[in-house]
């Protein structure tokens, strides 16, 4: 056992080929470009298929991770996307943005001593080889039920349970505000981060089997919850995200050029600005951009400035490098794109010229002081330390709030004091009957996974309800 | 997809009127609402105020100027053709009330927004002077319906053409002086409406506005829609479109309003060069 441990260490994590830096930060192309079968099965190799595996204890909705890694030792690929869905209906989009380094990979005993088994990009492998390929049986849809299920929201966690709910043999309608499904898959994540198709796929297989799924439908307005109930649906599930921009509440921020992040990726990723004139929705396209925040919204933004031509893009933030709290592979792709960081300063005040376009941004530079609750040293302002950055463009991602639009219309649904809605941790269960919620709407801005992982359990619930009841 | 079922060219083919197939919407549109259209897969979300809804028929109106690129795709669409994508209603519905003698103040295609609440406001009881305005005589829009709408239509053009020569304000302003007028409703370019405003914040009369800053979601997501209300940030999209006019920062608005003007140009004139060729 010692011994096969040993050779096992040896094999290098494989390394994942990329657009070169240079390249890709003028495109939006994907930046890493997927890997071979053969090295696809060298890195399974390398997992010495733990009996107690700590890579799943790190995964939020508990995928058999040495399960599938071992199918794809064994190039049985439609065997090994099999085991994933079990688990995970998304694993091509989970494969790219899921924070591995913190989670699976973080987890794995081979990264003890070595570089962790390269989970994600496996996952991401045998999802794409299954996109291509179509061989894997899709899994079987129950009986009809003549239940009628109504999701809000076609983010990751509704299209779980738009997912799961439709092969327990429900019918289901997805309603999204949007003209195209997806929710921040679409409109948030950049496509050189994700690609649209890979999404777009992901609803079309849903439609396939079944899925009705309605856009330009913004419930709370063109529908209330009662009018869905009226209309027929037994159960309602709300997965509306936390789609209301943050902003800074310092003077000049209504300057022309001063964006939310989701007014800055919305142009660019939904719209597809950055094939603008082509397209007909425009963007500004700065030439010194600056973005507040270090997530990965920030991220995202301050990437796709450089793509659209910026020739500095300078991410602000006001604590340090060491309480970032993007993925890892995002600042480490900013960094080598060109993405210059502005560590602990705070924004102060906007300035513009005559005609209300921003020129300046004017910070404060900040110092570390004691620990907060939150066990991060509290940014303090160091007096008299402010200075001046030239900007045209200036994007403030420092995070998203819910959108009152459905909750506030809606009556019965009990809110917490930030507006999210208060469900049930296990079953998703809202103060309303029959309506759950899951995803950011109730957690506050998350991952793509724990929004999948809510959408799960409501998903169990649901059944359950409309199988025995409330 | 949403077919139009009805076009007509009003002002000298500046401005159209649709009437498209929209069911959902009809049923559900209350006056000062607006809808969001998308003609083609790579066209721009444009908001457009609803001038009229018809729940039974399930058909809504929509009355737009042709200013540039998406205005001039949609001027090409013809009757039986379909927009891609209508969302909404969207926005908050105008509070109508009874006050008493009300003055309804409408310029270009703003007329087409104001007539809705026009016609609420009388319907419920109000006294209704109506004003409306246009650079001439073949610019004016929807005479006859604001003359149903209103109790009394004064009408001017900036040329003397027809009516009162000279702006709405000038008329505004005599009406004020000599009516006890309980409220007022401004709709139309910028300009006007912060010019109107001027005049009734002098008369202490509270007015409503209706703005149209730069939207893309319309619904509360992306605060591109941003106003500046009584120093406040508000969203014109959820909390608007209509506000307390002596509250707006209309300058703050005009600059806002150009913010693409540039790339506005580049693809008007990329788009007509494209139906020249
Ligand atoms: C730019 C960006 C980058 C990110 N990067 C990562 C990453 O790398 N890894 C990661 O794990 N997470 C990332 N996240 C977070 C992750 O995307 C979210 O946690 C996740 O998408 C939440 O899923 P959801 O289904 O709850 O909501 P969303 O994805 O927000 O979807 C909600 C959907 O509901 C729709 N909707 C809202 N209101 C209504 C209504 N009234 N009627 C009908 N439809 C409505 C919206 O239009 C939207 O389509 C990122 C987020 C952003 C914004
Ligand atoms: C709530 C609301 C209701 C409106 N109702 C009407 C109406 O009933 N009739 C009517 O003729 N017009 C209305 N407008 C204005 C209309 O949306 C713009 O004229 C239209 O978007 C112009 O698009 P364009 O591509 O043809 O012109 P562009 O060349 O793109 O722009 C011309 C002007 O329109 C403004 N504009 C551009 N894009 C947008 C956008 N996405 N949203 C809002 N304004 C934009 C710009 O500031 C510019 O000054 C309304 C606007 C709002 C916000
Ligand atoms: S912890 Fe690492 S080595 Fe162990 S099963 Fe998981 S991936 Fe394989
Ligand atoms: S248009 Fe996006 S918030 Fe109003």
């Amino acid at each position: 056992m010692a011994d096969k441990k040993v050779k096992k260490e040896k094999i290098a994590r494989q390394v994942m080929p990329e657009q070169e830096a240079a390249v890709r930060a003028k495109n939006f192309e994907e930046v890493p470009m997927g890997q071979s079968l053969e090295t696809a099965i060298i890195e399974a190799s390398r997992c010495i298929q733990c009996k107690k595996p700590a890579c799943v204890e790190g995964c939020p909705v508990g995928v058999d991770i040495p399960g599938f890694i071992k199918l794809i030792q064994e190039e049985r690929m439609s065997d090994a996307i099999s085991k994933i869905w079990e688990k995970n209906s998304l694993p091509a989009v989970c494969g790219r943005v899921c924070p591995q380094e913190i989670q699976c990979e973080g987890n794995c005993i081979i990264g003890k001593k070595g570089e962790p088994v390269a989970i994600g990009n496996l996952e991401r492998f045998v999802a794409d080889y299954e996109r291509k390929k179509k061989s894997a049986d899709k899994p079987k849809k129950a009986a009809a039920t003549g239940k009628k299920v109504a999701v809000v929201g076609s983010g990751p966690s509704g299209l779980t349970v738009a997912s799961d709910l439709i092969l327990k043999g429900h019918e289901v309608t997805i309603f999204e505000a949007f003209h195209k499904p997806g929710g921040v898959l679409v409109y948030g994540i950049p496509e050189f981060r994700l690609p649209k198709e890979i999404v777009f796929s992901e609803v079309a297989g849903l439609e396939e089997i079944g899925v009705n799924v309605m856009c330009n439908a913004v419930i709370g307005r063109s529908m209330t919850l009662e009018e869905l109930f009226a209309d027929g649906f037994d159960a309602i599930y709300l997965g509306v995200g936390a789609g209301l921009p943050t902003f800074l509440n310092i003077p000049g921020e209504n300057l022309t050029g001063v964006f939310s992040a989701n007014e800055y990726l919305t142009r660019s990723n939904l719209m597809k600005a950055y094939l603008f004139p082509e397209y007909d929705t425009p963007v500004i396209k700065g030439k010194n951009v600056i973005t507040l925040g270090a997530g990965n919204v920030a991220m995202d933004s301050a990437r796709t400035a450089l793509r659209l031509g910026a020739k500095t893009s300078r991410i602000v933030y006001r604590r340090t490098m060491d309480e970032v709290p993007a993925r890892g592979a995002e600042v480490h792709h900013a960094e080598e794109e060109g993405v210059k960081f502005f560590f602990l300063t705070s924004p102060v005040k906007f300035s513009g010229d005559e005609n209300g376009r921003l020129t300046t941004m004017t910070g404060l530079k900040m110092k570390l002081g004691e620990p907060d609750a939150s066990g991060r040293r509290r940014p303090l302002p160091i007096e008299g330390s402010e200075f001046d950055l030239e900007c045209d463009l200036a994007i403030i991602a420092v995070g998203a709030g819910a959108n009152p639009l459905l909750t506030k219309s809606t009556e019965g649904l009990e809110l917490n004091k930030w507006g999210y809605i208060v469900a049930d941790e296990k079953n998703g269960k809202t103060s309303k009957k029959a309506v759950w919620a899951g995803g950011d709407i109730v957690t506050g801005s998350a991952t793509v996974i724990l929004a999948m992982g809510a959408g799960r359990q409501a998903a169990d619930s649901i059944h359950e309800y409309l199988s025995i009841g409330w | 997809m949403f077919k139009i079922i009805k076009r007509q060219e009003m002002a000298e083919g500046t401005v159209i009127l649709n009437e498209i197939e929209a069911p959902l919407i009809a049923r559900k549109a209350l006056p000062g609402q607006f809808v969001i259209i998308k003609a083609t897969e790579t066209g721009e979300r444009i908001p457009l105020t609803m001038a009229d809804t018809d729940p039974e028929n399930g058909t809504i109106t929509i009355i737009y100027m042709v200013v540039g690129k998406s205005t001039a795709i949609f001027r090409d669409l013809k009757e039986g053709d379909s927009y891609m994508d209508v969302i909404g209603p969207l926005g908050a519905a105008t509070h109508l009330e009874k006050v008493g003698k009300v003055v309804c103040v409408g310029g270009g295609t703003g007329v087409a927004v104001l007539h809705p609440i026009a016609r609420g406001l009388k319907e419920i009881g109000n006294d209704v002077t109506s004003i409306i305005g246009s650079r001439n005589k073949d610019l004016l829009i929807l005479e006859n319906k604001m003359k149903i709408a209103s109790t009394k239509l004064h009408i001017c053009t900036d040329d003397g053409s027809y009516g009162h020569h000279g702006f709405v304000t000038e008329v505004l302003k005599d009406i004020l002086e000599k009516e006890d007028i309980k409220m007022a409703v401004a709709i139309g370019p910028v300009p006007m409406m912060k010019a109107a405003c001027a005049v009734t914040k002098e008369y202490n009369v509270k007015t409503l506005v209706s703005l149209n800053p730069i939207m893309i979601d319309g619904t509360g997501m992306c605060g591109g829609c941003r106003v500046s209300v009584g120093g406040e940030t508000k969203f014109a999209c959820v909390d608007g479109p209509e506000f307390d006019g002596h509250k707006v920062n209309f300058d703050e608005l005009i600059l806002r309003l150009r913010a693409y003007d540039i790339e506005e140009k580049k693809s008007y004139d990329h788009y007509c060069n494209l139906q020249k060729a």
